[in-house]
């Protein structure tokens, strides 16, 4: 699975699908391609990782399939809803509906506790589910948080905010979960536990990409994306099954 | 937990403002003094024209009061052989108004007699006033015991008076003052009432060691025939002497419409007959209180403007920190948008705590504008009137001004690209 049109799956269980997305940043008279033409499907339950150097396109990319900034040209499909088409407020609504983020630096919010640092995706939505804070109490549980709920996030430590921002990412039950270097600011027993609770969200099921400068991050996941010059130089499968490892 | 959007919004609103207290309390001081310096000049300003009216009305709104005015001294009159002064309002004059003037309903001539009064030991040096028995009713007084004068005191010259409640309580503190014979002058005369005070009782403070002033009324002809025209008074070594047939003369008029041209009717018979000399002046309390009801417009204009002024910068600077808030916070921005806030949570969570800081402002101002009016009327002793609209208006400009200044700053919060807010440091 060398080619990146190999990667085209059937619509029915694709979560993201990308066809020959470009993002055009107009810099004075310069026009900068920070995507060039990429293209690539991510299906229901597959752990993608995305590396690249700075400059390569990457954080775009994010942004991208982030519903946070919208192709220039190409069809991004998210859950089989081209994003081009959503206005601002919708996009918001896809946002808090159907994707979680997970970024470098936790970025909770300060003056929230705990639990309304997990609860605000839901707080945004047009219809917040009705079982929301025990959603995010059970999460909180799940993370180790439960009797840290009433903490504000600089209250505690990198690890403890980053399971945070996870609990959060998983509230809205998410289609797709984005995490940006999420591992980056932690120290290494930290950052093997994060990613040890990436590969349980992975194996129930959950859809996941990661952005890494670390190779063996990187080779966790299922398909490892290579970016360079803002075009998807390879993508590789790691034959990692959910079960287990390599 | 997901309990109705905007308490939500409000809760979080307040939370962020309670990060930076000190900030947050700076920032509400100018719409706090704003607040407060409306109401409290609203209300300086409200007690001042009430008392201004309530001094005219004791005038009486249907009157028109001429009264005599000494003239500048004449140089030329100054000589050994003329020592009297004559001036003032004749019985010429008197006649003639009673004669010719229509729409006036009743008149009432009065003289002042300098003459102290005595009781016993106690002397007192009211104002001795003759008058007719229609000034109670020209002048809308009450009486508080007793009788007044009656056309036949007048007529038949009868030694009695009425006494004013200041003298009454000066010369009998603990008795009625009925049936006493108090001295004016050399002749006894026997008191047949009292009045009632002309303010409300417990503000007609007597400063303990002044004189007190007030009033003795006596029948009009009883006073020509005991203390003819001539006033003398005695002044260090020489003797003025002085005549003046009436000091004061009320025209009550039927109807307030026709004041005005009682008025000036009366100022252009009286200019007609004293072409001399200046020696009267007429007093309209309708047009005093017209002129009191324009002072006080321009008062709330000159006041509203700068009470206004000062709103206008406590919204700017309310402005002024909640931009550099919003640029503090860019970050939280991106987070929450990325998160799905749409740009209508973010204005609102913006304006939300705008209109905190200007309302807490607005409230505090209230308790300011209500305590300085008290501290006045206590320390300065001046009148003054909260209406209830002063605080209702205040609090709502202030509100005003929290949404009109917070919403550019809640837009600008709104607009940012979440992309370049997630990556601001």
């Amino acid at each position: 699975m060398g080619d990146e049109s190999s990667v085209w799956g059937d619509g029915a269980s694709a979560v993201a699908e990308l066809s020959e997305v470009r993002r055009i940043y107009r810099m004075g008279s310069e026009e900068v391609h920070a995507l060039d033409g990429v293209s690539f499907t991510i299906q229901r339950g597959e752990y993608w990782s995305v590396m690249g150097a700075s400059g390569s396109g990457k954080s775009t990319l994010l942004n991208v399939l982030g519903c946070l900034d919208r192709p220039t040209s190409g069809v991004y499909r998210l859950a089989g809803e081209d994003v081009n088409r959503l206005d601002d407020d919708a996009l918001s609504e896809v946002r808090s509906r159907n994707l979680g983020f997970i970024f470098q630096s936790y970025n909770l919010i300060p003056q929230l506790d705990v639990l309304e640092n997990i609860m605000v995706p839901l707080f945004y939505q047009e219809e917040p589910p009705e079982d929301g804070e025990e959603r995010a109490r059970s999460l909180a549980e799940r993370m180790g948080l439960e009797d840290r709920l009433g903490h504000r996030p600089l209250e505690l430590s990198g690890g403890q905010q980053q399971r945070v921002a996870i609990a959060r990412a998983l509230v809205n039950d998410p289609e797709l979960i984005l995490a940006d270097e999420a591992t980056g600011n932690l120290d290494s027993q930290t950052a093997e536990e994060i990613l040890n609770l990436f590969d349980e969200l992975w194996r129930e099921g959950k859809t996941l990409v990661f952005v890494t400068h670390e190779p063996h991050v990187a080779e966790r996941a299922s398909h490892v994306l290579r970016m360079r010059d803002g075009r998807v130089h390879e993508v590789t499968t790691t034959h990692r099954e959910r079960g287990g490892t390599v | 937990m997901i309990t109705s959007p905007l308490l939500r919004a409000l809760r979080t609103g307040v939370k962020s403002l309670l990060l930076h207290k000190l900030r947050s309390l700076l920032t509400t001081l100018g719409v706090l003094f704003g607040t407060g310096s409306v109401i409290a000049m609203l209300a300086i300003g409200e007690g001042a024209s009430q008392e201004a009216q309530e001094q005219i009305r004791l005038l009486g709104s249907q009157n028109v009061i001429l009264r005599s005015i000494k003239p500048q001294d004449d140089p030329n009159q100054g000589n050994q052989t003329s020592r009297v002064a004559r001036y003032g309002l004749t019985d010429g004059d008197l006649a003639r108004f009673e004669e010719t003037f229509p729409g006036v309903e009743s008149i009432v001539p009065i003289r002042e007699i300098a003459k102290e009064v005595r009781f016993e030991d106690r002397l007192l040096h009211p104002r001795v006033l003759a008058v007719t028995p229609n000034y109670v009713q020209a002048t809308g007084r009450l009486l508080w015991e007793g009788r007044f004068l009656t056309p036949e005191d007048d007529r038949t010259l009868q030694n009695v008076c009425v006494l004013g409640t200041e003298v009454a309580r000066a010369l009998f503190p603990f008795e009625s003052a009925l049936e006493k014979r108090v001295k004016i002058g050399s002749d006894y005369f026997t008191v047949v009432g009292t009045l009632a005070p002309r303010v409300r009782l417990g503000e007609d403070r007597a400063q303990p060691g002044t004189e007190i002033t007030g009033e003795v009324f006596i029948p009009f002809g009883t006073a020509r025939k005991w203390y003819g025209k001539m006033q003398v008074k005695m002044r260090s070594g020489s003797r003025d002497m002085e005549e003046v047939d009436l000091h004061e003369v009320i025209l009550t008029v039927s109807h307030p419409e026709n004041v005005r041209m009682v008025a000036d009717g009366a100022r252009e018979m009286l200019g007609r007959f004293h072409e001399k000399k200046q020696d009267y002046e007429v007093v309209v309390p309708l047009e005093l209180l017209a002129r009191a009801e324009e002072t006080k417009r321009i008062f709330n204009i000159v006041l509203g403007s700068i009470a206004g002024i000062s709103l206008l910068v406590g919204g700017i600077g309310i402005m002024n920190v909640m931009l550099a808030t919003v640029t503090e916070r860019t970050r939280e921005i991106g987070i929450r948008r990325a998160l799905g806030a749409k740009r209508r949570h973010i204005v609102t969570q913006f304006l939300v705590e705008t209109i905190c800081l200007s309302v807490g402002g607005g409230l505090f101002g209230v308790a300011l504008g209500i305590a300085i009016p008290w501290g006045v009327e206590r320390y300065a002793d001046m009148k003054t009137v909260v209406t209830p609209e002063a605080p209702i208006l205040a609090f709502g400009i202030s509100a005003g001004v929290g949404i009109i200044f917070g919403l550019y700053p809640a837009w600008r919060a709104a607009t940012m690209d979440p992309v370049e807010a997630l990556r601001h440091e």
